[in-house]
């Protein structure tokens, strides 16, 4: 497995800006395209996390100020015209958390692309689960950890590798 | 991928896989009947074997049929809910997030086994 650059390639600051404003537009849309999806196996929260894609990419090219930039903006976008503010609230949640163990992962260890984006699957999923238990005042949608933990992993592995061939051939 | 890595992935494998079987083991519903949950608060119980529809506040509408439960109404703008799995016999769990309605499967009459046989109705 490739290993993730470890200073950001120099790019004027104009070429920058596009790259950035190119992958919000692409989390909106990917972020739309998986609202098209039924729900998966009748539970509620399992989605392939596409969006997360143009984030991690972001997160590993530039900087995770960059990558909040990028997630922030596509959680309004998405949540203003297919959603709701619940829909919003859940966004942020997972989106944070997630964010947030990408960065220290990849500023502690030398793991490969892969497993930091199962680590940011499975706390996007974990954020999730915790702010409707705390929106709902119940303990019993415990029952969805399991499978939304599984569900993390594997969408993690496969948005891990894209995002590692995407890192190859864009330069 | 080095081997430290693997063995994290697997971890969170085995960790959830272990959660499901302690839950399962835990929950022992018998699923006889319904109980409907609005914003924390218990809003009912009712039995599986009466086909009916229950209006649950004034956002959703849930029914009871051939004994399953799904929801049918709801005002949520995703619809979500309408789409899970029906609750039935053995159990399992709707939840409508934004108007924070859940319906899941009990024991009846919430005392559980060893608490004396209910009447059947």
């Amino acid at each position: 497995m490739m290993r993730h650059p470890v200073t950001p390639p120099k790019h004027p600051g104009y070429q920058q800006t596009a790259q950035l404003g190119l992958f919000t537009a692409l989390a909106s849309i990917l972020g739309y395209i998986e609202t098209l999806f039924p729900v998966f196996a009748g539970i509620p929260g399992i989605k392939l996390g596409l969006a997360n894609l143009a984030v991690l990419f972001i997160l590993i090219r530039y900087s995770w100020q960059k990558a909040a930039l990028v997630s922030i903006a596509r959680i309004i976008i998405i949540g203003a015209m297919f959603g709701s503010m619940f829909s919003i609230l859940y966004s942020t949640a997972g989106a944070a958390l997630s964010l947030a163990a990408m960065t220290l992962v990849l500023a502690r260890t030398d793991f490969s692309i892969i497993t930091v984006s199962v680590i940011g699957g499975v706390t996007h999923n974990i954020g999730q689960l915790l702010i409707a238990m705390a929106l709902m005042e119940t303990g019993s949608l415990i029952y969805y950890a399991p499978a939304l933990l599984i569900s993390g992993v594997v969408t993690g592995i496969l948005i891990g590798a894209l995002t590692g061939e995407l890192l190859k051939r864009l330069r | 991928m080095k081997k430290k890595e693997v063995l994290l992935i697997l971890g969170i494998v085995a960790a959830a896989v272990l959660l499901g079987i302690g839950l399962m083991l835990f929950k022992s519903n018998d699923g006889e009947s319904i109980r409907i949950t609005v914003d924390g608060k218990e809003y009912g119980t009712w039995k599986l074997d009466e086909d009916q529809t229950i209006e649950i506040k004034d956002t959703n509408v849930c029914e009871i049929k051939d004994g399953k439960v799904r929801m049918i109404r709801a005002t949520c703008p995703d619809h979500l809910c309408m789409e899970q799995a029906p609750v039935d016999e053995n159990g399992g769990m709707i939840v409508c997030l934004p108007n924070k309605v859940i319906i899941e499967g009990t024991n009846t009459a919430g005392s559980g086994n060893g608490g004396g046989v209910d009447a059947v109705g």
